[in-house]
C-alpha cells in the first residue's frame, strides 16, 4: 500500500486538487495498484500547487504543480516509487523555500494528516496540553507572557497580558473566542491552519480555557471559508468523541467545549468588539472600549479573544518553553511570524520565521520577483489598512516597531506586491470605497467621510482644482485619523497617505476619468 | 442555486432546530438562505415570533451583512474577489470582464435568470489570484479566457 498526499487546502483545490486526487484514484483503480491518498494541508509553496507527494521508502518526493491531465504521465513515469518526471520536486523539505524558514506553527501543516489526532500525536501535537494540565494557572498565562508572544491578528498586543486579566477576573462563565475572520486581502495563514492543522489550534484554544478557567470556545469563521469550517467541524467531533475536548478533558476533570459559527460576509467582523456582538446575534457593531473584552465581552463574560496564529503558538510555548520561543525574533517582536507572499509575486505562499527579514528578503530571495516578471513598484503590508511601500523603501525589516516607524503596520501578515502597471491613485481610491462599504457605520467620519474621500480622488484624478482638492483630501484623512472609533476609519488613512507621499505622480498624470466616473 | 420554493413550514422547522444556541440569529439565518437561498421576506416575523425579538431588530440584522440576500438569486451565484491581492494580477479585468460576459452587474442577476453576481472581498487565495468562487466552489488564476471556460462549462458546452 503506497501512500499518496493531495492537499485538501482551499488553494489546491482552487486549482484543481480534488480532481487530481479523483484521477490518481481511477489510474491505481484501472492499474489494480492499492493506494492510500491522504487529503494533507499545504506547505505553503503555492506556485507548485497542487501538489502531490509519494511516501517512498526514501522518504516523501513531492511532485508539482500537478493538473489532472498529468496524472496518466506520473504514472507512467513510476511516480509511486519516486520515478523521474519533469513537475519532480524531490524531497519537499530540501526545496530552499521551505528549508529556510524556521517553522514552529506550521511544523505539521502539509505533513499530517489534518483530521488524524494519532497523527497529530505523533508528530509532537498535545504535549503542550500534557505539560499544561500539571501546572498552576497562573504559571501557564506566566509561560505565554514570558515567550513574549504578540497577538497576530494585527493589534499585536501582549497575548500573556489579556490572558492575566481575564485569568483574574472572577466570574460563573468564562469564554474562548477565536477570531478566524481573516478578511485582509494577502492573508491566508488562518485558513491553512484550519485546513491543514485543525488540532492545533484546538489544543490552542483548550490550554486557553485551563489557563483562565473557561469552559466553552468559539471559533468564529468567516463565510468566504467554506472548507476551514468544514474541516474545524469534524476536527472537532474527533476532539469530543477522544476525549481531548468535551467535560472531562484527557481525564483531568476540567470541561472545554468547542463551538464554530460562521460569519456573513462582514469585514468589520473581524474587529474584536464587533465579533462578538456578530457571536451574539446581532449587528456587527463596534463596541466603545472600555469595558474590555477580557473583562466584559461575549454575553458581558470575561473573554478572551485571539487570532488564529496567536493561539496556535501556545501548544509550543508550553510543549518547549516560553525561552525556546522567545530565542526567536528581534527587539520587541519574539517568536516567529508566519508572513505570508501574495499578489503579483513569482512564488507565493506561507514564509514562517523569526521577525527580522526585510520586506526585501521576503520578496526577491523567497518571493522571486513579480509573476509578472517586471518590476515591483508598490509593496502593501498589513492588509487593506495598511501602508504601500515603494521600492526605495524595501530594505524595512519586518517587525511591528520598524513598520510602524514608517507609518505602516505588518497587521496580520500579509504582503501583496504589485509591479509597475501598478495606478496607485486608483489603489487610494480603492481604499476609500472599501471603508464604505465595510463601515459599520457607527462614525460619521468612516461612515460619509470614506465616500467623499472616493469622491475627492476622482476629482484630482479628473484634473478638478487639484491643489484644493488635495487640501480636502489632507483634512478628510485627519478626521478619519482622529474621529474613528476603530481602526477600519482610523487607518484607511494609511494606504491613501502612503499612497501619496510615495507616489505623487500617479496623482498628477493628465487628466482621466476612473472607470466609475466613466460609468 | 435557489434549492427550492419558501415555504413557512420548513422555515419555522429550521428556526426551532437552532433557536436553543447561543447568539442563535447568524446560524438560523445562514440555514435558511442555505435551504432556499435568500431569507423570504415572510421569514422574518417567524423568526422574530421564535427569538422573541422584533421584526425591526431581524430586520437590521439581515440588512447590515452583505451575506443574506433578500430576494432568489439566480441560478448559479458568481463571486469575484475585488480585493487587493487579487487586483495586482488583473482582478479588475476580471471583474468587468464577469460583467460583460454574465451580463449583469454586481448584486444583480441577469434578465434570463441564470446568472447573480456578487463582489467579494477576498477569499484566502491571495497567492492564486484572480479568485473566484462559482455555486460555493473556488477557483483560482481566474483571468477572463479562464472565466469563459468556468462559465462554459455551467453552460453545458466546452
Ligand atoms: C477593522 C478591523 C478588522 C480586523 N480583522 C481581524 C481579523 O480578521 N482577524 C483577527 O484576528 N483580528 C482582526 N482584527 C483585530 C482584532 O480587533 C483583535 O485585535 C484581535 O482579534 C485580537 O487577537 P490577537 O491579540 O490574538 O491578535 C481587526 C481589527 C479591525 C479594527
Ligand atoms: S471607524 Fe468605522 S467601522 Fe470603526 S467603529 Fe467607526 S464607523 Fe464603525
Ligand atoms: S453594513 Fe455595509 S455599509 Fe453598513
Ligand atoms: S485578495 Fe482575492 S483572494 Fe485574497
Amino acid at each position: 500500500m503506497i501512500t499518496v498526499y493531495v492537499p485538501c487546502d482551499a488553494s489546491a483545490v482552487s486549482l484543481g486538487a480534488d480532481e487530481v486526487a479523483r484521477a490518481i484514484q481511477a489510474e491505481a483503480d484501472r492499474s489494480k495498484t492499492e493506494i492510500k491518498i491522504i487529503r494533507n494541508g499545504s506547505r505553503g509553496l503555492f506556485w507548485l500547487e497542487p501538489m502531490v507527494e509519494v511516501a517512498t521508502p526514501q522518504g516523501r518526493i513531492a511532485y508539482g504543480p500537478i493538473g489532472e491531465d498529468d496524472v496518466a504521465g506520473l504514472f507512467a513515469a513510476g511516480f509511486l516509487q519516486g520515478g523521474a518526471h519533469a513537475l519532480r520536486r524531490g524531497n519537499p523539505e530540501e526545496i530552499p523555500y521551505l528549508k529556510n524558514q524556521e517553522r514552529l506553527t506550521f511544523a505539521r501543516c502539509g505533513v499530517i494528516d489534518p483530521l488524524s489526532i494519532e497523527d497529530y500525536i505523533a508528530h509532537g501535537g498535545y504535549q503542550g496540553l500534557t505539560n499544561a494540565l500539571k501546572m498552576q494557572l497562573a504559571d501557564i498565562v506566566a509561560a505565554v507572557t514570558e515567550s513574549g508572544l504578540r497577538g497576530r491578528g494585527g493589534a499585536g498586543f501582549p497575548t500573556g497580558i489579556k490572558w492575566k486579566t481575564v485569568l483574574a477576573t472572577p466570574a460563573d462563565q468564562k469564554y474562548i473566542v477565536c477570531n478566524a475572520d481573516e478578511g485582509d486581502s494577502g492573508t491566508f495563514a488562518d485558513r491553512m491552519l484550519m485546513e491543514g492543522d485543525p488540532f492545533l489550534l484546538i489544543e490552542g484554544m483548550t490550554i486557553a480555557g485551563l489557563a483562565v478557567g473557561a469552559t466553552k470556545g468559539y471559533v468564529y469563521i468567516r463565510s468566504e471559508y467554506p472548507i476551514s469550517f468544514a474541516q474545524m467541524q469534524r476536527a472537532i467531533e474527533v476532539a469530543n468523541a477522544k476525549g481531548y475536548l468535551g467535560d472531562n478533558v484527557r481525564g483531568s476533570g476540567k470541561a472545554f467545549q468547542l463551538e464554530l459559527r460562521l460569519g456573513a460576509g462582514a469585514y468589520i467582523c473581524g474587529e474584536e468588539t464587533s465579533l462578538l456582538d456578530s457571536l451574539e446575534g446581532k449587528r456587527g457593531m463596534v463596541r466603545a472600549k472600555p469595558p474590555l473584552p477580557a473583562i466584559s465581552g461575549l454575553f458581558g463574560k470575561p473573554t478572551v479573544i485571539n487570532n488564529v496564529l496567536s493561539l496556535a503558538a501556545v501548544p509550543t510555548i508550553l510543549d518547549k518553553g516560553a525561552a525556546f520561543y522567545k530565542d526567536y525574533g528581534m527587539g520587541r517582536s519574539r517568536g516567529t511570524m508566519p508572513l505570508q507572499l501574495a499578489g503579483n509575486i513569482k512564488r507565493g505562499g506561507l514564509v514562517e520565521k523569526g521577525f527580522g527579514l526585510t520586506l526585501r528578503q521576503v520578496i526577491e530571495e523567497f518571493g522571486g520577483g513579480t509573476a509578472s516578471g517586471r518590476p515591483i513598484r508598490a509593496v502593501q503590508v498589513g492588509g487593506p489598512l495598511g501602508a504601500y511601500f515603494p521600492a526605495s523603501l524595501l530594505d524595512t525589516p519586518i517587525d511591528y516597531e520598524a513598520m510602524a516607524a514608517q507609518k505602516g503596520m505588518l497587521g496580520h501578515g500579509g504582503i501583496v506586491v504589485f509591479d509597475d502597471s501598478v495606478d496607485m491613485a486608483q489603489q487610494a481610491r480603492f481604499a476609500f470605497e472599501f471603508c464604505a462599504t465595510e463601515s459599520c457605520g457607527k462614525c460619521t467620519p468612516c461612515r460619509i467621510g470614506s465616500t467623499r474621500g472616493v469622491e475627492v480622488i476622482d476629482r484630482i484624478v479628473a484634473g478638478e482644482e487639484r491643489d484644493r482638492n488635495f487640501i480636502v483630501l489632507d483634512d478628510l484623512c485627519e478626521t478619519l485619523l482622529d474621529g474613528s472609533l476603530c481602526a477600519l476609519g482610523g487607518l484607511t488613512p494609511f494606504p491613501v497617505q502612503s499612497a501619496l507621499k510615495h507616489f505623487p505622480e500617479d496623482f498628477h498624470r493628465a487628466p482621466r476619468k476612473t472607470a466609475r466616473a466613466a460609468e | 442555486m435557489s434549492v427550492r420554493d419558501w415555504d413557512a413550514e420548513t422555515g419555522r422547522g429550521i428556526v426551532r432546530a437552532l433557536k436553543h444556541l447561543e447568539g442563535a440569529l447568524l446560524p438560523i439565518l445562514h440555514a435558511i438562505q442555505d435551504e432556499f437561498g435568500y431569507v423570504d421576506e415572510a421569514a422574518v416575523p417567524i423568526i422574530a415570533d421564535e427569538l422573541s425579538l422584533s421584526r425591526a431588530e431581524v430586520h437590521g440584522v439581515m440588512s447590515f451583512y452583505h451575506d443574506f440576500r433578500k430576494h432568489a438569486p439566480g441560478q448559479h451565484i458568481v463571486k469575484i474577489c475585488r480585493a487587493e491581492a487579487c487586483q495586482s494580477v488583473g482582478g479588475r479585468d476580471s471583474e468587468a470582464h464577469a460583467k460583460d460576459r454574465l451580463n449583469t452587474d454586481f448584486h444583480e442577476t441577469s434578465a434570463d435568470g441564470r446568472y447573480t453576481l456578487e463582489p467579494v472581498y477576498c477569499l484566502g487565495n491571495c497567492a492564486c489570484g484572480p479568485s473566484a468562487m462559482i455555486d460555493g466552489k473556488l477557483y483560482g488564476r481566474v483571468t477572463p479566457r479562464r472565466l469563459n471556460q468556468l462559465v462554459d462549462a455551467l453552460e453545458g458546452r466546452r
